[in-house]
């Protein structure tokens, strides 16, 4: 272990150690626990200037309760839910299949393939921009959830396909061998050998994929407008237009838009970390 | 021939092929998505990135005019400088992150949610760290002057200073860049060799020459995967400067995703050819990276099975 473990180490040193934590993590989430004082102060405080002290009263119900039944919030979530449940479960299917078939048969342009999906995750979004917006206007699917839905399954697709190819390929490859010379059909050793096997996997991806679409951005401005379809990052921005100096009614709406990921991420944590971290170990 | 039999020899022919279509099967509706998607769009760009056309009437070739007026648009050279700093500064994150992987990696009471709460700003959005950041850089009540102003320093308006805005919303980028690269080391660390470590104090290496010696090559799949994110990071940098300045002040703060953006679908006309030539840019520095990651992951691949 490096740094030298802690209880090897002097008195002092330790002691030291365990005051540091706090402090740098104090440091290190400033601007959200900032914000996180924001959405429970009164309007008043703001006006007053009273930006960083405490909170002359606690208005938390006050101001949450505004966020979910005075403003169009409820609506950006729900299409946010709507968005990236389908595209999670999309991924999901689409990936396990592909990641199958480049993880276990060998053929000619199976390298080939799975660079295409590693290549065409790493893309800039702008150079897909133009025409993928026309193509979603084309389907008729412009400012629908639904077009937002396609592109991004088939856009995290690349990057999913990565995930579980690598992890199916790390399999012990003699199970598939053994099931075979059983005469057990292809299909079937995906389903019932495979699939079970991959269950860590689909997790990780399953929380990461929902974290990195419930965080879109760029695409929700791009294929959607207008609180119909928009997602709530997109939301967010028009609820800034909305309260502009509100900040109290602003962080009490941007925590309400981070909690979901950060839920999930607490919830999955060891699958979250191995999904981020696939590859750095070795 | 009966619908049986031609059931029958269908299933008999993928049968004496299954392991040869099986794969094709399962790669089909992938595959196809991608490539409606994310690969035909690569090309379709670039065609478009020869024609003046406004995204609705009728599409006028122009050849390498758009590039041409990228020559002489001086904007276009701001961006470009703009995503050159995003790129150098963007991977401080990764010395950052193993510096604050290496703090945290003891095993002390309540580390693991110490851990995990370090991690915080990545799994929150781009957008609110932007509305965030927003405020701590506010000239009049920001939490940045406010700090300042104990040391007697006037107030500075980050976000509506062209020397400094490009700065600000790349120390906001950062934040949560580092976060990644933290849980990237700490499980690096985590497979670290410990007999190597002991080896290597016997021999008298501690702090920095242990560091750089022992510690940091153990940790080369850690620093690739992080050099990987960052850098895309850096180039797709978009979110925080919509959110933060959208572009100003006087486009100051563009960086080419950004710019691309404005031009193709704002107010400012939409220039879809024009757009798409500054994607296609964008899109060729990102290749040199793309090619570089495969290249070594092909070298990987021939390793293996």
């Amino acid at each position: 272990m490096f740094p030298t473990p802690i209880e090897k180490s002097s008195r002092s040193w330790q002691l030291t150690y365990q005051a540091l934590l706090p402090v740098a993590l104090v440091l290190w989430l400033l601007p959200l626990l900032a914000v996180a004082v924001f959405s429970i102060k009164p309007d008043a405080d703001f006006t007053t200037g009273n930006y960083w002290g405490l909170p002359t009263s606690i208005e938390f119900a006050t101001n949450y309760g505004k966020v979910f039944f005075a403003s169009d919030m409820p609506r950006y979530l729900l299409n946010s839910v709507m968005i990236t449940v389908p595209t999670v479960i999309g991924c999901v299917v689409l990936s396990s299949m592909t990641g199958f078939a480049l993880g276990v048969y060998k053929f000619r342009s199976n390298l080939w393939i799975f660079f295409m999906f590693v290549a065409g995750n790493f893309v800039p979004f702008q150079i897909l921009m133009v025409p993928v917006r026309d193509l979603t206007l084309d389907m008729g699917l412009y400012n629908t959830k639904a077009g937002l839905v396609f592109f991004h399954i088939a856009f995290q697709t690349g990057f999913c396909t990565l995930f579980m190819r690598n992890f199916i390929k790390a399999l012990p490859f003699d199970l598939i061998e053994v099931a075979r010379v059983e005469g057990v059909a292809e299909w079937r050793i995906f389903w019932y050998v495979v699939l079970p096997l991959m269950k860590p996997a689909l997790a990780a991806m399953a929380v990461l994929i929902f974290t990195f679409i419930w965080n879109d951005f760029f695409w929700a401005i791009v294929l959607t407008q207008g609180a119909e379809s928009q997602p709530v990052t997109a939301g967010i921005t028009s609820f800034n237009a909305q309260y502009r100096a509100a900040y109290h009614l602003m962080s009490a709406g941007s925590i309400v838009a981070a909690l979901p990921p950060v839920a999930m991420f607490f919830l999955m944590q060891k699958h979250f970390i191995a999904g981020l971290t696939l590859g750095a170990v070795k | 021939m009966s619908s049986t039999t031609e059931a029958t020899t269908k299933n008999s022919w993928y049968k004496r092929n299954e392991i040869a279509a099986t794969p094709w099967l399962f790669l089909i509706p992938g595959v196809a998505m991608f490539l409606l998607y994310v690969i035909f769009p690569i090309f379709q760009s670039i065609n478009v990135s020869f024609y003046e056309w406004d995204g609705l009437g009728e599409a006028e070739w122009v050849g390498l005019g758009n590039y041409e007026e990228l020559y002489w648009d001086d904007a276009f050279y701001v961006s470009l400088r703009n995503n050159l700093i995003w790129l150098v500064l963007y991977l401080l994150a990764i010395p950052a992150g193993l510096f604050i992987a290496l703090f945290l990696n003891q095993t002390v009471t309540g580390i693991r949610l110490y851990k995990s709460l370090f991690f915080f700003p990545f799994v929150i959005s781009q957008v609110v760290v932007g509305l965030v950041f927003t405020w701590f850089y506010d000239p009049t009540f920001g939490l940045l002057n406010q700090f300042l102003g104990v040391f007697g320093i006037d107030p500075i308006n980050v976000l509506g200073d062209e020397r400094y805005v490009t700065y600000g919303i790349i120390a906001a980028g950062i934040w949560p860049q580092t976060a990644y690269c933290m849980i990237l080391y700490l499980t690096g660390l985590n497979a670290v060799d410990p007999e190597q470590i002991e080896a290597a104090r016997l021999d008298g290496a501690k702090g920095w020459k242990m560091l750089w010696h022992i510690i940091v090559p153990q940790l080369k799949p850690a620093t690739f995967i992080a050099f990987v994110v960052t850098i895309i990071g850096a180039l797709r940098s978009f979110d925080l400067i919509s959110i933060m300045t959208n572009g100003g002040p006087f486009g100051e703060s563009r960086v080419l995703s950004f710019y691309m953006f404005e031009v193709a679908l704002s107010e400012y006309g939409f220039r879809m050819g024009y757009g798409a030539s500054i994607a296609v840019v964008l899109f060729l520095i990102m290749l040199c990276f793309i090619t570089y990651f495969l290249w070594s992951m092909y070298k990987d691949e021939k390793g293996g099975r």
